[in-house]
């Protein structure tokens, strides 16, 4: 699963005891206590115990998601643009999700930053913001659907990863390009999907700069993908042909997670 | 087919037989546990961000339990739910495609399904609100005929305004018929209600005339009474072969 410079990979003592997607604490004693019992939709289908944490049955749908991995990848058309939209359909207070609370965001210094390299990159040299944003840039107007299922719609600013990555050297023919960020999240695309036009590295959100809850520095827009194939807080890019996984993938959602 | 023919004593002696066809009772069970798995994986999908003000019960929805899933993978127990979401999707897809191109392809749905005109529908659904509407093996009342086309609809909704909601880029067409992916997640909502209230019924009246559960299980159940004259004996064959 690993083998990649997962140097922010959260530790048992970095993790909260109970994750988090939203901001929002739900219900989540009432859902510690009806998850104690049983599944009564997994009742109808065996009785007696839930399915769902049987072994060969998480192996079974763990080895269906990947299948469905690779059905994404055959749909996935690099051509086929996600839906734009006007600038009156954009939601100014856009929802953040991380799996701690709003409080805990990262407050990282602009001045001091530098965005590493790593992997089969040519050039490694570490790159500050104010040479990030000399980069050309593009802004979309997209939807981002989350896993969830609520979705907004945002307009972000930034450079696209395809142009960044061709700056850099990257071998664009590697299988994976990785994310490493400050608050221990992580995540990975597959290179197609990186190199996809409205993939970008976003600076800005609605015109401004990103605030820190919206991922300042940056964060990469992939309207192609989930939201949560959107990692904020962006420290370090690898590009890598080992599978690199992420937070919430290694955590049992699918992969590819395509729009 | 041993005592039963529709050549012989029509009219007469004969009695009262539900058959299905193996393919039927195969793919039946099939759509059955699939539907089954996407409900109640669905409902806890739902409960991650509801549309409506209200959430379905954790316990009856299927996902894992959550706090193993938090032991093991630091996760709140949404992970397993679209697990089984995307794995029942492919069991619904395989059997549910199967069932609709054997009914048609058979005769079965003409058979079974039609002649049906809205009256019909209208003239027994009033007599099944005054208990007066008899439910004959082998032979479906026009509300019963109503609501097997409904449900086959129902799913075909749910199947594309799911695809709608899983690639609304790859799929953004799908959406678009929807008039958005807002809308189309509200049609795949309410389509579930709709299958749910067809399950509902179906598993009522199954208890009320428990032989058709033997008829889907092993194929054919007779009742010995003798009713009315057959005047169509064809509306007999549903998914027989």
């Amino acid at each position: 699963m690993s083998g990649q410079p997962n140097v922010h990979r959260p530790g048992a003592q970095a993790l909260p005891t109970r994750l988090r997607r939203s901001g929002r604490l739900i219900d989540v004693e009432r859902r510690l206590f009806f998850g104690r019992s049983l599944s009564v939709g997994a009742l109808a289908l065996l009785a007696g115990c839930d399915l769902t944490d049987d072994d060969d049955v998480q192996r079974a749908l763990n080895g269906i998601s990947r299948w469905n991995d690779r059905v994404q990848a055959a749909l996935f058309n690099p051509n086929r643009l996600a839906p734009t939209y006007s600038e009156s359909a954009v939601i100014r207070d856009f929802r953040s999700n991380a799996y701690y609370g709003e409080d805990k965001v990262p407050q990282i210094d602009g001045q001091s930053y530098k965005l590493e390299l790593a992997g089969l990159i040519a050039d490694k040299r570490p790159w500050t913001l104010d040479q990030l944003y000399a980069l050309p840039q593009e802004t979309q107007i997209t939807r981002h659907v989350c896993v969830e299922g609520w979705s907004m719609i945002g307009k972000w600013s930034g450079v696209p990863l395809r142009v960044f990555l061709e700056r850099v050297g990257a071998d664009l023919s590697a299988k994976y390009v990785g994310f490493l960020c400050a608050d221990g999240y992580y995540g990975s695309l597959d290179m197609p999907s990186a190199l996809h036009r409205q993939t970008i590295l976003a600076f800005k959100f609605a015109d401004r700069t990103l605030p820190p809850r919206l991922g300042f520095p940056m964060r990469v827009r992939v309207p192609t993908k989930l939201g949560f194939k959107n990692p904020k807080l962006i420290t370090a890019i690898f590009v890598t042909n080992r599978f690199p996984g992420g937070f919430w993938e290694d955590r049992g959602y699918n992969w590819f997670s395509g729009t | 087919m041993s005592d039963h023919s529709p050549t012989s004593n029509a009219g007469n002696s004969r009695r009262d037989t539900q058959t299905h066809a193996g393919l039927v009772r195969l793919t039946h069970w099939g759509n059955a546990i699939a539907v089954i798995i996407m409900i109640a994986s669905g409902w806890r999908i739902y409960d991650w961000s509801p549309i409506f003000p209200f959430r379905f019960p954790f316990e009856i929805t299927l996902g894992g339990d959550v706090g193993m899933s938090e032991a093991v993978h630091n996760e709140d127990g949404l992970a397993g739910a679209l697990q089984w979401h995307f794995a029942g999707m492919w069991l619904l897809a395989v059997s549910f495609v199967i069932y609709v191109g054997y009914g048609f392809g058979s005769g079965h749905f003409r058979r079974s399904f039609f002649p049906l005109d809205a009256r019909a529908i209208f003239r027994d659904f009033v007599s099944a609100l005054r208990l007066r509407l008899g439910h004959r093996l082998g032979r479906y009342n026009a509300v019963q005929k109503g609501a097997y086309i409904a449900v086959v609809a129902a799913i075909i909704v749910m199947i594309v305004s799911g695809l709608a909601i899983w690639k609304p880029t790859q799929f953004r067409e799908l959406a678009w018929l929807f008039g958005g992916y807002d809308i189309a997640r509200i049609v795949h909502f309410f389509g579930m209600c709709a299958i749910v209230l067809f399950l509902v019924v179906h598993l009522a009246l199954t208890l009320l005339v428990p032989k058709t559960l033997v008829a889907m299980i092993f194929g054919r159940a007779s009742n010995p009474a003798m009713r009315e004259p057959d005047h169509s004996p064809t509306l007999n064959a549903g998914g027989k072969r």
